[in-house]
């Protein structure tokens, strides 16, 4: 039979100084671990819950985003048209956007402070604005078509400064004014701009062309077909692809912060192993000959190793019920990343997971359980005698 | 009836650095069981060292110990481990009671090993404390005890699982004279009425008077009965 849990819990409590600066020690690293996670979380379900699986977004060959692609009328006239697209009023459900970036300052600063970020602006058309699923007018109304008007995205208007209704936003040739805010859901839509697709074609000096055309399937079969179509299609020179697929693979923006927080953490772990192990072979030290005893009185080496690696386990875990608490605050915390693809940012807010907090009280058990099995080792390999000695 | 515990020819030698230490020189011994048995000697004559051999915690360079017909030296650790739970208790000069455990934890840690249930564990380990006078201080922790109450609860532990032999070392060591006393009653209590065979190292001449044997020990050696060790 095992030595009583309450022989350990007890231990804890009565060096409670140690136990609380060792289990904060964890609970940071957990801490660092969990907010990594939420920042990944977050910006992957902003990035994969873009787009309409039915949908293909249509690029010319070799753009990686947007910004950087451009789709001639000529061209969206015959993708448009072509077979196993939905119809809407007798209409194509296509929509030929252009896009383009603008640099705001941060809320609450100005221009000359330097917190300058940039920011999509999308101009479309009303099919376009039809084909965004769950659109949602939160204060004042949708642009005009032929008006200098836009509508921003509660990500950019709870970060971004001059996105208030009646706010100037200069981009073109001219200033636009500020009519709506709209929600997206949690969507990278929320992080954008949206304005009329010809005027802001026109004012951006695109000529016929403008960045992408995103058109509607009656089905996700006919969308894979399509964006195949698209592909082959040797004299369109353009590329198509699943509008989702085109979101999540934005998700590459978020890889050097991953690594980065996931190597810090690491190196944070190494750290909080010496300190539950420094604190785990005091322990085992200043009981030496109750440990004697413990083997005198019948307790096996192996309970012995047990009853040491549970007490660290137990002080990991409260270490890592630490890191929890410390993080949740920042679920939901709205944030924003610069996107390496897009050269804007994509707004998201830090999302806790029951995953990803059972991820930390993993972490933190691993580090209790190396931390505890060297000095368990150590305590249980004594000789009776040597252990009553206190040596 | 087999001997409590034979010695035959048995010799503990320690390694410092290069240098031999002999603590105990071919010692023979006979204690009967149901003696009260008591080994003098002064600090380094080998008393505790003779202790921990009998207790199967230390092992000899030479010869041979026979606890209760049992070659202990014949046994491995598990065995020995088991067979020490069941007839050996042990007794500590400083205790050795857990701190964080109460009084009724610490008598009933030894029955842990056992097939007994919580209710009969915690019965026996009431009733050890019982005979040990401390009824009232189950659920005192050591450090609410006197020293005398903590060595209480220490000789409790020893009985609880009702073996043959206890092994005490240094029992009243850390004790005043009242305390002292108190704990020699107790032994003495359970020699006579309960038929435990007490094996008690001390270099307290009135401890001494209560064992129905006294053997003294010098720089090793066992000295014949009667005998005490050259001032």
């Amino acid at each position: 039979m095992a030595i009583p849990f309450s022989y350990n819990l007890r231990n804890l409590k009565v060096r409670y100084t140690t136990t609380i600066m060792t289990a904060l020690g964890i609970g940071l690293t957990v801490a660092v671990l969990l907010g990594i996670l939420a920042l990944v979380n977050g910006l992957r379900i902003s990035l994969e819950v873009t787009g309409n699986p039915r949908q293909v977004l249509a690029m010319r060959q070799g753009s990686t985003s947007e910004l950087v692609s451009f789709v001639t009328q000529e061209q969206f006239n015959t993708i448009k048209f072509l077979d196993g697209i939905e119809q809407l009023d007798g209409e194509p459900m296509a929509s030929h956007e252009v896009v383009s970036i603008v640099a705001l300052p941060l809320r609450g600063t100005t221009e000359d402070e330097g917190n300058m970020g940039n920011v999509n602006i999308r101009g479309l058309s009303p099919m376009g604005l039809r084909m965004r699923d769950g659109l949602e007018l939160v204060e004042g109304r949708w642009f005009e078509s032929g008006k200098r008007e836009v509508v921003v995205g509660q990500g950019v208007h709870g970060i971004r400064a001059n996105t208030d209704i009646g706010d100037k936003i200069s981009f073109g040739r001219g200033d636009w004014e500020v009519v709506g805010i709209f929600n997206a859901g949690r969507s990278a839509y929320n992080s954008e701009i949206w304005t009329d697709g010809n005027l802001a074609t026109t004012d951006l000096g695109r000529g016929s062309s403008r960045s992408s055309a995103i058109i509607r399937a009656t089905d996700e079969a006919a969308a894979l077909a399509i964006s195949n179509r698209i592909k082959e299609d040797q004299r369109l020179l353009l590329e198509g692809r699943l509008e989702r697929n085109y979101y999540e693979e934005q998700m590459s923006s978020a890889a050097p912060i991953q690594g980065l927080g996931i190597f810090v953490a690491i190196i944070m772990a190494v750290g909080s192993c010496f300190a539950a192990m420094n604190t785990m072979y005091t322990a085992v030290a200043r009981r030496a000959r109750e440990v004697g005893t413990l083997r005198l009185l019948g307790f096996s080496r192996w309970s012995i190793i047990g009853s040491f690696v549970f007490e660290s386990l137990v002080l990991s875990l409260l270490g890592g019920v630490a890191g929890v608490l410390l993080v949740l605050p920042l679920n939901g915390i709205e944030s924003r990343l610069g996107n390496q693809l897009t050269f804007s940012e994509t707004t998201f807010s830090f999302q806790i997971t029951p995953e990803s907090i059972a991820a930390g009280l993993i972490f933190a058990a691993v580090m209790g359980m190396i931390g505890g099995l060297l000095p368990a080792r150590l305590a249980a390999g004594k000789t009776i005698l040597n252990s009553l000695r206190g040596s | 009836m087999p001997a409590a515990i034979q010695l035959l020819n048995l010799t503990k030698e320690y390694r410092r650095d290069s240098f031999a230490v002999t603590a105990l020189n071919q010692v023979d011994l006979t204690i009967e069981q149901g003696e009260f048995f008591c080994l003098m000697g002064p600090s380094g004559s080998g008393k505790s060292t003779l202790l921990h051999l009998a207790a199967g915690i230390d092992k000899p360079t030479s010869g041979q110990i026979v606890v209760l017909g049992d070659d202990v030296g014949r046994f491995s650790d598990k065995q020995l481990t088991a067979w020490r739970g069941e007839n050996v208790g042990y007794i500590f000069q400083t205790f050795n009671l857990i701190p964080v455990l109460t009084a009724l934890e610490n008598v009933e840690l030894p029955l842990l090993l056992t097939g007994l249930s919580r209710a009969a564990r915690r019965k026996h380990a009431a009733t050890a404390l019982e005979i040990v006078g401390l009824s009232d201080r189950l659920d005192h922790y050591p450090r609410q005890l006197s020293g005398g109450q903590e060595q209480r609860v220490a000789i409790a532990r020893a009985l609880v699982t009702d073996p043959k032999i206890l092994l005490a070392d240094e029992p009243t060591g850390d004790l005043d004279a009242a305390s002292a006393k108190d704990i020699l009653e107790i032994l003495t209590v359970l020699n006579r009425d309960h038929g435990k065979t007490i094996i008690m190292v001390t270099h307290d001449p009135q401890a001494a008077k209560h064992a129905h044997v006294v053997r003294h020990l010098e720089k090793g050696d066992l000295l014949p009965e009667g005998q005490l060790p050259e001032a």
